[in-house]
Protein backbone atom coordinates (compact mmCIF):
# COMPACT_ATOMS: atom_id res chain seq x y z
CA UNK A 1 0.00 0.00 0.00
CA UNK A 2 2.65 2.46 1.10
CA UNK A 3 4.91 1.34 -1.73
CA UNK A 4 2.19 2.00 -4.27
CA UNK A 5 1.85 5.55 -3.03
CA UNK A 6 5.58 6.10 -3.17
CA UNK A 7 5.80 4.83 -6.73
CA UNK A 8 2.84 6.98 -7.72
CA UNK A 9 4.36 10.00 -6.05
CA UNK A 10 7.64 9.39 -7.83
CA UNK A 11 5.89 9.11 -11.19
CA UNK A 12 3.99 12.31 -10.56
CA UNK A 13 7.23 14.08 -9.65
CA UNK A 14 8.85 12.93 -12.88
CA UNK A 15 6.02 13.53 -15.33
CA UNK A 16 4.23 16.53 -13.98
CA UNK A 17 5.51 20.07 -14.03
CA UNK A 18 5.64 20.81 -10.35
CA UNK A 19 4.00 24.06 -9.50
CA UNK A 20 5.14 24.50 -5.95
CA UNK A 21 1.82 25.69 -4.64
CA UNK A 22 1.51 25.74 -0.95
CA UNK A 23 -1.69 24.85 0.82
CA UNK A 24 -5.25 26.18 0.50
CA UNK A 25 -7.77 23.76 -0.91
CA UNK A 26 -7.13 23.39 -4.62
CA UNK A 27 -9.61 24.47 -7.30
CA UNK A 28 -12.29 21.85 -7.91
CA UNK A 29 -11.35 19.67 -4.94
CA UNK A 30 -14.55 20.31 -3.02
CA UNK A 31 -17.82 19.02 -4.42
CA UNK A 32 -20.44 21.67 -5.27
CA UNK A 33 -22.29 20.83 -2.03
CA UNK A 34 -19.31 21.60 0.23
CA UNK A 35 -18.23 24.54 -1.89
CA UNK A 36 -21.70 26.06 -1.50
CA UNK A 37 -21.94 25.26 2.20
CA UNK A 38 -18.66 26.97 3.11
CA UNK A 39 -19.58 29.98 0.99
CA UNK A 40 -22.84 30.37 2.90
CA UNK A 41 -21.05 29.98 6.25
CA UNK A 42 -18.40 32.57 5.32
CA UNK A 43 -20.69 35.20 3.85
CA UNK A 44 -22.01 36.81 7.08
CA UNK A 45 -18.47 37.31 8.41
CA UNK A 46 -17.35 39.00 5.22
CA UNK A 47 -20.40 41.28 5.22
CA UNK A 48 -19.73 42.17 8.87
CA UNK A 49 -16.12 42.90 7.93
CA UNK A 50 -17.15 45.24 5.09
CA UNK A 51 -19.45 47.11 7.47
CA UNK A 52 -16.73 47.50 10.08
CA UNK A 53 -14.21 48.68 7.49
CA UNK A 54 -16.51 51.37 6.11
CA UNK A 55 -17.23 52.50 9.68
CA UNK A 56 -13.52 52.70 10.45
CA UNK A 57 -12.66 54.60 7.29
CA UNK A 58 -15.29 57.21 8.17
CA UNK A 59 -14.00 57.53 11.73
CA UNK A 60 -10.40 58.66 11.34
CA UNK A 61 -7.44 58.67 9.02
CA UNK A 62 -5.21 56.61 11.26
CA UNK A 63 -7.45 53.63 10.78
CA UNK A 64 -7.00 53.81 7.02
CA UNK A 65 -3.25 53.63 7.49
CA UNK A 66 -3.56 50.63 9.76
CA UNK A 67 -5.93 48.80 7.41
CA UNK A 68 -3.49 49.34 4.53
CA UNK A 69 -0.57 48.20 6.70
CA UNK A 70 -2.28 45.04 7.94
CA UNK A 71 -3.50 44.20 4.44
CA UNK A 72 0.02 44.63 3.11
CA UNK A 73 1.35 42.37 5.88
CA UNK A 74 -1.01 39.58 4.78
CA UNK A 75 0.01 40.17 1.16
CA UNK A 76 3.72 39.85 1.94
CA UNK A 77 3.46 36.84 4.23
CA UNK A 78 1.22 34.83 1.95
CA UNK A 79 3.69 35.38 -0.90
CA UNK A 80 6.44 33.69 1.11
CA UNK A 81 6.54 29.96 0.66
CA UNK A 82 8.75 28.81 3.47
CA UNK A 83 10.44 25.43 3.69
CA UNK A 84 9.62 23.35 6.73
CA UNK A 85 10.92 20.35 8.64
CA UNK A 86 8.67 17.94 6.75
CA UNK A 87 10.48 18.63 3.49
CA UNK A 88 7.55 20.47 2.00
CA UNK A 89 6.75 24.14 2.11
CA UNK A 90 3.77 26.25 3.01
CA UNK A 91 3.17 29.85 3.89
CA UNK A 92 2.26 32.01 6.84
CA UNK A 93 -1.09 33.81 6.76
CA UNK A 94 -0.42 37.17 8.42
CA UNK A 95 -4.00 37.53 9.60
CA UNK A 96 -3.33 37.26 13.34
CA UNK A 97 -1.69 40.65 13.78
CA UNK A 98 -4.44 42.49 11.92
CA UNK A 99 -7.08 40.68 13.95
CA UNK A 100 -5.49 42.03 17.14
CA UNK A 101 -5.06 45.59 15.89
CA UNK A 102 -8.25 46.05 13.84
CA UNK A 103 -10.57 43.28 14.99
CA UNK A 104 -11.02 39.87 13.35
CA UNK A 105 -13.87 40.67 10.94
CA UNK A 106 -11.73 43.24 9.10
CA UNK A 107 -9.26 40.47 8.35
CA UNK A 108 -12.07 38.32 6.93
CA UNK A 109 -12.35 40.85 4.09
CA UNK A 110 -8.60 41.36 3.66
CA UNK A 111 -7.91 37.63 3.75
CA UNK A 112 -10.60 36.99 1.17
CA UNK A 113 -9.14 39.62 -1.17
CA UNK A 114 -5.72 37.97 -0.97
CA UNK A 115 -7.30 34.56 -1.61
CA UNK A 116 -9.09 35.90 -4.71
CA UNK A 117 -5.83 37.38 -6.00
CA UNK A 118 -4.05 34.07 -5.58
CA UNK A 119 -6.89 32.03 -7.06
CA UNK A 120 -7.13 34.14 -10.21
CA UNK A 121 -3.48 34.91 -10.88
CA UNK A 122 -1.59 32.01 -9.35
CA UNK A 123 -3.99 29.06 -9.68
CA UNK A 124 -3.43 28.82 -5.97
CA UNK A 125 -6.49 27.85 -3.98
CA UNK A 126 -9.51 28.44 -6.19
CA UNK A 127 -12.78 30.21 -6.90
CA UNK A 128 -14.91 27.12 -6.17
CA UNK A 129 -12.99 26.62 -2.91
CA UNK A 130 -12.93 30.33 -2.01
CA UNK A 131 -15.66 29.93 0.61
CA UNK A 132 -13.85 27.10 2.38
CA UNK A 133 -10.46 28.81 2.20
CA UNK A 134 -11.94 32.09 3.42
CA UNK A 135 -13.48 30.23 6.35
CA UNK A 136 -10.18 28.67 7.41
CA UNK A 137 -7.70 31.48 6.73
CA UNK A 138 -9.81 34.63 7.00
CA UNK A 139 -12.42 33.68 9.61
CA UNK A 140 -11.28 30.93 12.00
CA UNK A 141 -7.64 32.10 11.89
CA UNK A 142 -8.30 35.76 12.82
CA UNK A 143 -11.07 34.99 15.33
CA UNK A 144 -8.98 32.38 17.15
CA UNK A 145 -5.98 34.73 17.14
CA UNK A 146 -8.14 37.52 18.57
CA UNK A 147 -9.54 35.22 21.28
CA UNK A 148 -6.12 33.94 22.30
CA UNK A 149 -4.78 37.49 22.47
CA UNK A 150 -7.62 38.60 24.75
CA UNK A 151 -7.23 35.56 27.04
CA UNK A 152 -3.49 36.00 27.21
CA UNK A 153 -3.88 39.68 28.10
CA UNK A 154 -6.41 38.74 30.80
CA UNK A 155 -3.87 36.31 32.22
CA UNK A 156 -1.55 39.30 32.51
CA UNK A 157 1.12 38.01 30.14
CA UNK A 158 3.40 40.41 28.31
CA UNK A 159 1.88 42.07 25.28
CA UNK A 160 4.60 40.85 22.93
CA UNK A 161 4.17 37.28 24.13
CA UNK A 162 0.38 37.53 23.72
CA UNK A 163 0.82 38.67 20.11
CA UNK A 164 3.26 35.86 19.43
CA UNK A 165 0.87 33.24 20.80
CA UNK A 166 -2.13 34.68 18.98
CA UNK A 167 -0.44 34.90 15.57
CA UNK A 168 1.18 31.47 15.87
CA UNK A 169 -2.03 29.70 16.86
CA UNK A 170 -4.08 31.65 14.31
CA UNK A 171 -1.73 30.28 11.67
CA UNK A 172 -1.84 26.71 12.98
CA UNK A 173 -5.62 26.57 13.38
CA UNK A 174 -6.05 27.66 9.75
CA UNK A 175 -4.44 24.44 8.59
CA UNK A 176 -6.23 22.30 11.14
CA UNK A 177 -9.51 23.64 9.72
CA UNK A 178 -8.32 22.98 6.16
CA UNK A 179 -7.59 19.37 7.15
CA UNK A 180 -11.07 18.98 8.67
CA UNK A 181 -12.69 20.48 5.57
CA UNK A 182 -10.87 18.11 3.23
CA UNK A 183 -11.53 15.07 5.41
CA UNK A 184 -15.24 15.89 5.69
CA UNK A 185 -15.57 16.38 1.95
CA UNK A 186 -13.69 13.25 0.93
CA UNK A 187 -14.64 10.71 3.57
CA UNK A 188 -16.16 7.77 1.79
CA UNK A 189 -16.45 4.02 1.64
CA UNK A 190 -12.75 3.23 1.25
CA UNK A 191 -11.35 5.76 3.66
CA UNK A 192 -13.18 6.96 6.72
CA UNK A 193 -13.23 10.50 8.06
CA UNK A 194 -10.73 9.84 10.85
CA UNK A 195 -8.23 8.13 8.60
CA UNK A 196 -8.29 11.01 6.14
CA UNK A 197 -8.17 13.60 8.89
CA UNK A 198 -4.98 12.09 10.31
CA UNK A 199 -3.53 12.00 6.80
CA UNK A 200 -4.28 15.65 6.06
CA UNK A 201 -3.24 16.83 9.50
CA UNK A 202 0.11 15.10 9.13
CA UNK A 203 0.58 16.81 5.75
CA UNK A 204 -0.59 20.29 6.70
CA UNK A 205 -0.31 20.78 10.44
CA UNK A 206 3.15 19.33 11.06
CA UNK A 207 4.58 21.34 8.17
CA UNK A 208 3.00 24.40 9.68
CA UNK A 209 4.52 24.23 13.18
CA UNK A 210 7.86 25.98 12.53
CA UNK A 211 6.12 28.37 10.13
CA UNK A 212 3.56 29.26 12.79
CA UNK A 213 6.40 30.12 15.17
CA UNK A 214 8.01 32.22 12.43
CA UNK A 215 4.74 34.05 11.80
CA UNK A 216 4.34 34.71 15.53
CA UNK A 217 7.79 36.30 15.72
CA UNK A 218 7.33 38.36 12.52
CA UNK A 219 4.04 39.68 13.87
CA UNK A 220 5.79 40.82 17.05
CA UNK A 221 8.47 42.63 15.01
CA UNK A 222 5.92 44.53 12.91
CA UNK A 223 3.89 45.31 16.02
CA UNK A 224 6.99 46.73 17.72
CA UNK A 225 7.66 48.97 14.71
CA UNK A 226 4.11 50.33 14.77
CA UNK A 227 3.97 50.66 18.55
CA UNK A 228 7.13 52.79 18.44
CA UNK A 229 5.18 55.44 16.53
CA UNK A 230 2.29 55.25 18.93
CA UNK A 231 4.67 56.41 21.67
CA UNK A 232 5.63 59.38 19.54
CA UNK A 233 2.01 60.40 19.17
CA UNK A 234 1.71 59.64 15.45
CA UNK A 235 -0.90 56.97 15.95
CA UNK A 236 -3.00 58.63 18.55
CA UNK A 237 -6.21 57.13 19.97
CA UNK A 238 -5.44 53.57 18.96
CA UNK A 239 -6.79 51.49 21.81
CA UNK A 240 -5.39 48.22 20.57
CA UNK A 241 -1.77 49.26 20.09
CA UNK B 1 17.84 51.55 20.31
CA UNK B 2 17.25 48.66 22.65
CA UNK B 3 14.08 47.86 20.74
CA UNK B 4 15.98 47.74 17.47
CA UNK B 5 18.34 45.11 18.88
CA UNK B 6 15.41 43.10 20.14
CA UNK B 7 13.77 43.16 16.72
CA UNK B 8 17.01 42.16 15.01
CA UNK B 9 17.41 39.26 17.42
CA UNK B 10 13.84 38.13 16.72
CA UNK B 11 14.48 38.36 12.97
CA UNK B 12 17.60 36.25 13.41
CA UNK B 13 15.53 33.52 15.08
CA UNK B 14 13.13 33.52 12.10
CA UNK B 15 16.04 33.18 9.68
CA UNK B 16 17.34 30.19 11.63
CA UNK B 17 13.87 28.56 11.71
CA UNK B 18 13.66 28.76 7.94
CA UNK B 19 17.29 27.95 7.17
CA UNK B 20 17.54 24.77 9.24
CA UNK B 21 15.17 22.65 7.08
CA UNK B 22 16.98 23.76 3.93
CA UNK B 23 20.35 22.78 5.36
CA UNK B 24 19.30 19.60 7.15
CA UNK B 25 16.89 17.97 4.70
CA UNK B 26 19.00 17.06 1.73
CA UNK B 27 16.97 15.45 -1.02
CA UNK B 28 13.80 17.48 -1.00
CA UNK B 29 12.36 20.02 -3.38
CA UNK B 30 10.14 21.46 -0.66
CA UNK B 31 7.03 21.09 -2.76
CA UNK B 32 3.91 22.87 -1.57
CA UNK B 33 1.96 20.99 1.07
CA UNK B 34 -1.20 21.17 -1.03
CA UNK B 35 0.32 19.11 -3.82
CA UNK B 36 0.91 16.43 -1.18
CA UNK B 37 -2.70 16.78 -0.09
CA UNK B 38 -3.75 16.14 -3.67
CA UNK B 39 -2.01 12.75 -3.38
CA UNK B 40 -3.91 11.97 -0.20
CA UNK B 41 -7.35 12.56 -1.71
CA UNK B 42 -9.00 9.23 -2.66
CA UNK B 43 -8.31 8.35 -6.29
CA UNK B 44 -12.01 7.94 -6.97
CA UNK B 45 -12.44 11.71 -6.81
CA UNK B 46 -12.14 13.79 -9.94
CA UNK B 47 -11.99 17.59 -9.59
CA UNK B 48 -15.05 19.15 -11.20
CA UNK B 49 -13.50 22.53 -11.89
CA UNK B 50 -10.06 23.63 -12.92
CA UNK B 51 -8.38 27.02 -12.52
CA UNK B 52 -9.60 29.63 -15.00
CA UNK B 53 -6.04 30.68 -15.69
CA UNK B 54 -2.69 29.28 -14.67
CA UNK B 55 0.72 30.87 -14.90
CA UNK B 56 2.27 29.33 -18.04
CA UNK B 57 5.29 28.14 -16.08
CA UNK B 58 7.46 28.39 -13.03
CA UNK B 59 9.05 31.66 -14.12
CA UNK B 60 5.76 33.49 -14.59
CA UNK B 61 4.54 32.13 -11.29
CA UNK B 62 7.67 33.44 -9.60
CA UNK B 63 7.03 36.83 -11.20
CA UNK B 64 3.51 37.05 -9.78
CA UNK B 65 4.57 35.88 -6.33
CA UNK B 66 7.38 38.43 -6.35
CA UNK B 67 4.97 41.17 -7.40
CA UNK B 68 2.64 40.20 -4.58
CA UNK B 69 5.46 40.43 -2.04
CA UNK B 70 6.83 43.63 -3.54
CA UNK B 71 3.48 45.43 -3.52
CA UNK B 72 2.96 44.52 0.12
CA UNK B 73 6.46 45.51 1.12
CA UNK B 74 6.14 48.81 -0.71
CA UNK B 75 2.97 49.72 1.19
CA UNK B 76 4.48 48.78 4.55
CA UNK B 77 7.69 50.71 3.87
CA UNK B 78 5.76 53.76 2.65
CA UNK B 79 3.67 54.01 5.79
CA UNK B 80 6.54 53.35 8.18
CA UNK B 81 8.46 56.14 6.45
CA UNK B 82 5.41 58.39 6.50
CA UNK B 83 4.98 57.87 10.22
CA UNK B 84 8.66 58.48 10.85
CA UNK B 85 8.44 61.80 9.04
CA UNK B 86 5.29 62.73 10.89
CA UNK B 87 6.93 61.94 14.22
CA UNK B 88 9.92 64.12 13.30
CA UNK B 89 7.65 67.04 12.45
CA UNK B 90 5.73 66.65 15.68
CA UNK B 91 8.93 66.84 17.68
CA UNK B 92 10.16 70.03 16.01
Amino acid sequence: MKKKYLVLFGLVLVFMPKYANAMHIMEGYLSPFWAGLWTIVSLPFVILGFRNISKMVKEDGNKKILIALMGAFVFVLSALKLPSITGSSSHPTGVGLGAIVLGPSVMSVIGMIVLIFQALLLAHGGITTLGANTFSMAIVGPFVAFGIYKLSQKAGWKKEFSIFLAAAFGNLITYVVTSFQLAMAHAGANEGFMELLVKFLSIFAITQIPLAIAEGILSVIVYNLIAGYKEEGVLAYEKNI
Amino acid sequence: MKKTYKNLLLLFIVVILIAVPILVIKDSEFAGSDSLAEEAIPESYTPWFSPLWEPPGGETETLIFTLQGAIGTGIIAYFLGYMKGKAKNANN
